[in-house]
């Protein structure tokens, strides 16, 4: 059953448009993700979602409530970790947990528990009397993890949980966040433009403009692809690419003294490749597509091209070459 | 019981803040301290009873007269300094945090009006304690008139600036507030001097300006049965709670409305 569904949700600021006619649903106990980059409109329509804007157009529910007429009942089933903190920095972790509990009328005699538990699943319980400001971004960011879930809410929004935290800290937070489902019976809608970070999704939706440009698991996606890139390098190129080709009826192309092929199953495709060419295999790297290739596919851009290593670049040629070619 | 738990907590954690800001509290009380003792000090030379600008029955000194303006002053400031920490709270996001609880947008502004009745409440009880070394001379009974009647005007003031800041979203407004509506205000009620002496257009404004009644209630408290009094002390009272409701009103209706 979905606990979240979107219908036609439009939501216009004076002359922009930040959210264009979008619809998707979310089913209970599983993680969704808004993939997208900076001003596509993730964050107005979690705006939405949690009764603090209003749509121009459209529908949304959660649990069955309408966001906009029945926003007092939505409001108690929701957590929310927004994008920007919302800790009070002059008061202690327990404080602005205590505060929480108090607003959401958590009942007097669990609340110095749930508050516990709180602190010790994100590994605050020692901090706990030190006051925020004291505390490092990522301490920040868990603690807002543990307040969103005080009140068990049914549905917790993360807005960009991991945004400005070191790669180890997102880590460990990742870790905790796939676990939510289960650990807490609760189902999660996420943001963010990172895509190793929606590979934890069931499903993504890749958004862009306002718009849905495509819904689907990770999985899914990365096979609108067209499948995974197999780079050969041999001791004899010209030979091995007449051989591959004949053995698979498919083109292979030549780039920087290596030979590549993508194919549905390419882990299944090395050990044909590796039997038919013998002694000619130098090396063999297998490269499966990720969601920045579907959102680079969808879009016509690098979700975020400023951060494109120079590992990248390669990637992004071979990219270039299959939109040339029409594949995947 | 969800609405009552609400309002205590956004009391309780003012009041916390105000406790751990020491600092922020004897900002705030030195500002009335140096103005009855250097202006009021200063001026009692210029205006001493008999010189005929205003002669207070029974020869009420101007350092005296000035008593009540400066409790006043003492919740003016402090009830719209802390309903308008609501602009830092949208500025630092804590503002998100509570407009997505389960609480009716009534309980907020009354939560945050109570926080400030408290706060200002308490640092007008301080500058009330100071009567005995003016030669003031008030009974038990006065001096529960006089706090009865701060807390009145505490909570007016801060329902006041709770209105205000709803129409502003950074504090970079701060400043406009101060010279535009808290200065104005101080000078437009009759603190520093007797309402009748102003001309006659400043004397209308001024009967616009609820702080007015809540200086003259304070007068009706402190210098009962004298002639500086301007108006009754039921329509005092009367104007003070009928403000109130209307700016708590007014900012439930501000908070419900989204955009
Ligand atoms: N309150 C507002 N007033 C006017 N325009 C707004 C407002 N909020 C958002 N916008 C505009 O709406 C568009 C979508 O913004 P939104 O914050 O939803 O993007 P986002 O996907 O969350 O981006 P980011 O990844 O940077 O957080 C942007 O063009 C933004 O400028
Ligand atoms: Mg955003």
């Amino acid at each position: 059953m979905p606990i979240i569904k979107v219908d036609h949700l439009y939501k216009r600021f004076g002359e922009t448009d930040a959210v264009r006619d979008i619809s998707f649903e979310v089913e209970q106990g599983t993680i969704f993700g808004f993939l997208g980059p900076n001003g596509a409109g993730k964050t107005t329509t979690i705006s939405i979602l949690c009764t603090l804007l209003s749509p121009t157009y459209g529908k949304a529910s959660i649990h069955g409530y309408d966001c906009t007429e029945q926003s007092a009942e939505v409001r108690k089933s929701i957590g929310i970790v927004f994008q920007d903190s919302t800790l009070d920095k002059d008061l202690t972790a327990y404080e602005n947990l205590m505060f929480h509990a108090y607003l959401y009328d958590v009942k007097k005699a669990e609340m110095r528990q749930r508050i516990d538990e709180a602190l010790r699943f994100v590994d605050l319980y020692e901090r706990r009397d030190d006051l925020v400001k004291k505390f490092s971004g990522g301490m920040k960011r868990r603690l807002e993890v543990a307040r969103g879930l005080i009140h068990r809410p049914k549905v917790l929004f993360l807005d960009e949980p991991t945004i400005g935290l070191d790669p180890q800290t997102r880590a460990h937070l990742w870790d905790f966040i796939v676990d939510l489902p289960k650990k807490h019976k609760v189902t999660v809608f996420m943001t963010t433009h990172y895509m190793e970070e929606a590979e934890v999704c069931d499903r993504i939706a890749i958004i862009d403009h306002g718009r849905i440009i495509t819904v689907g698991t990770p999985e899914e996606l990365k096979k609108t692809m067209g499948g995974d890139v197999i780079f050969i390098g041999t001791s004899d190129n010209a030979r091995a690419k007449d051989e591959i080709e004949k053995l698979f009826g498919v083109e292979v192309f030549e780039k920087e003294g290596e030979l590549f092929l993508t194919s549905a199953r390419g882990d299944a495709c090395i050990p044909e490749i590796i039997r038919a060419l013998g002694d000619m295999v130098l090396s063999v790297k297998l490269q499966r597509p990720t969601l920045n290739d579907v959102f680079l596919k969808m879009t016509g851009r690098a979700i975020r091209a400023e951060e494109l290593s120079s590992g990248d670049t390669f990637k992004d040629e071979v990219r270039s070459y299959r939109r040339k070619f029409g594949r995947g | 019981m969800v609405e009552a738990n609400a309002i205590y907590v956004l009391v309780a954690r003012e009041f916390k803040k105000f406790v751990r800001e020491r600092s922020r509290l004897i900002s705030t009380l030195a500002r009335p301290l140096i103005w009855l003792f250097l202006v009021g000090g200063g001026m009692s030379r210029l205006v001493s009873p008999g010189m005929g600008v205003f002669s207070p029955g029974r020869g009420i000194s101007y350092i005296q007269f000035i008593f009540p303006g400066i409790l006043g002053m003492t919740i003016l400031f402090s009830a719209i300094f802390s309903s308008i920490s609501i602009i830092w709270d949208k500025e630092f996001g804590l503002m998100k945090e509570i407009l997505v609880a389960p609480v009716s947008r009534f309980s907020i502004v009354l939560g945050k009006a109570l926080s400030g009745t408290l706060v200002s409440a308490i640092q007008a009880a301080i500058i009330l304690a100071l009567f005995p070394f003016l030669g003031i001379k008030l009974s038990v009974l006065s001096v529960m008139e006089v706090v009865v009647i701060c807390i009145l005007l505490s909570f007016c003031i801060a329902a006041l600036g709770i209105v205000i800041a709803t129409f502003y979203e950074s504090f970079e407004s701060f400043s406009v507030i101060m010279n535009f509506v808290v200065m104005p205000m101080f000078f437009l009620s009759g603190a520093m001097y007797p309402v009748r002496t102003l001309p006659q257009i400043l004397k209308v404004i001024t009967r616009l300006n609820p702080f007015t009644y809540g200086i003259d209630a304070l007068k009706h408290a402190i210098f009962r049965g004298t002639d500086i009094l301007d108006f009754s002390l039921v329509t005092d009272l009367g104007v003070l709670l009928g403000t109130s409701a209307v700016f708590v009103v007014i900012a439930a209706l501000m908070f419900e409305r989204k955009k």
